[in-house]
């Protein structure tokens, strides 16, 4: 198995020891980017993904004595579909496995932002929502029950207006928390028919030990049940498990 | 009211989901851009070779190619 500074720099992640990365995900249009430049002060510096075309764009800025990486992804409306932005911030999630992840949604359409959020925290535990445009929602008249969205989701959140600063160290403390272990997440989990469940148990069993300490094993074999052939592909490029059982099996069953 | 693909639904009119006809990573996207049944949805406008055309599904403005608006089953409001 590779080790965990081997996988991030397939990312051109350096290794940097007390560095933590935190990325930022989103829809498009909700004001990753210029959150990321103004925490980072724009000392950005653009890398080629490994064997794609999409860019990803990293900075760092410190807090509370602590470095972080900070790494600015594609936008997109979920993980599942395969266009290449999604792959990339699919496979960022899964394999460099960032010490956080803010998922960055417009305050202004709310609900359509959440999809991806519940699709990251299937991923990841250390989820931090950020709802931006709050001067714009303000504008509209719509009001945010902070509260209540991060009992439901069961992750922190925090409302900014990033063009005006607002919110920023608000941000950056709740990113500081999750990275260090002082907020513990309970993201909620999506239940699915009985019969998926099922299935979904009976997979994860099946999913060697070395693959589960990395990857969410609930996640993955709802990838298995989906024959989401560019997860299951990536994981074995990745992990180098050329003869793996569970993906063995799932060949038979897909359509190629 | 009789359900009708989303692609003839007419321009500035709202609809409101009832099925998806596609399958497998279509359908997955069409419920990734919110267009679970139940939804509505507005034509806003077609580009002018009448292809894609924009929606505007929960807030967001979304561009459909017609093959895509095709597969999504609307009843007009
Ligand atoms: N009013 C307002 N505008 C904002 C806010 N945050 C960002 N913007 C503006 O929204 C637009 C899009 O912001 P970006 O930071 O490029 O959004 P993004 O998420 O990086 O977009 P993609 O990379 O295309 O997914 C820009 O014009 C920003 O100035 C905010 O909180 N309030
Ligand atoms: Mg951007």
């Amino acid at each position: 198995m590779p080790l965990a500074t081997e996988l991030r720099e397939r990312f051109n992640i350096h290794p940097d020891p007390g560095a933590a990365v935190i990325a930022l995900a989103g829809n498009p249009n909700t004001g990753k980017s210029t959150i990321f430049n103004a925490l980072t002060g724009l000392k950005q510096h653009t890398g080629n993904w490994p064997g794609k075309t999409v860019l990803q764009t990293q900075g760092t800025f410190h807090f509370g004595g602590k470095k972080y990486i900070l790494v600015d992804l594609p936008g997109t409306y979920s993980l599942l579909a395969n266009s290449a932005e999604e792959i990339v911030t699919r496979d960022f999630l899964c394999f460099a496995r960032p010490d956080a992840t803010v998922v960055v949604t417009d305050a202004t359409c709310l609900e359509r932002n959440l999809n991806l959020a519940l699709q990251v925290m299937e991923i990841t535990s250390k989820v931090i929502v950020c709802v931006n445009f709050i001067d714009e929602a303000r504008r509209k008249n719509i009001f945010i029950d902070v509260d209540c969205l991060a009992r439901e989701l069961g992750v922190p959140v925090v409302v900014t207006a990033a063009r005006n600063g607002l919110g920023l160290t608000e941000l950056k403390a709740g990113i500081d928390a999750l990275a260090r272990g002082q907020i513990v997440t309970s993201p909620r989990r999506l239940i699915y028919d009985p019969d998926i469940e099922e299935a979904v148990a009976r997979l994860e069993e099946k999913i060697p030990g070395e693959i589960k300490e990395w990857i969410n094993a609930r996640w993955l074999a709802l990838r298995i049940i989906d024959h989401d052939r560019s997860t299951l592909d990536n994981i074995r490029q990745y992990f180098k498990v050329p003869e793996w059982g569970v993906l063995r099996e799932r060949y038979k069953y897909c359509p190629t | 009211m009789k359900a009708l693909p989303l692609s003839e639904l007419p321009t500035g009119q709202w609809g409101r989901v009832v099925s998806l006809k596609a399958r497998g990573m279509a359908r997955c996207r069409l419920l990734d851009l919110g267009l679970v049944p139940d939804t509505p949805v507005q034509a806003v406008r077609r580009s002018p070779l009448g292809d894609p055309t924009a929606y505007r599904i929960r807030g967001a403005l979304i561009a459909l190619r017609r093959e895509e608006a095709g597969q999504v089953l609307v009843t007009p409001l």
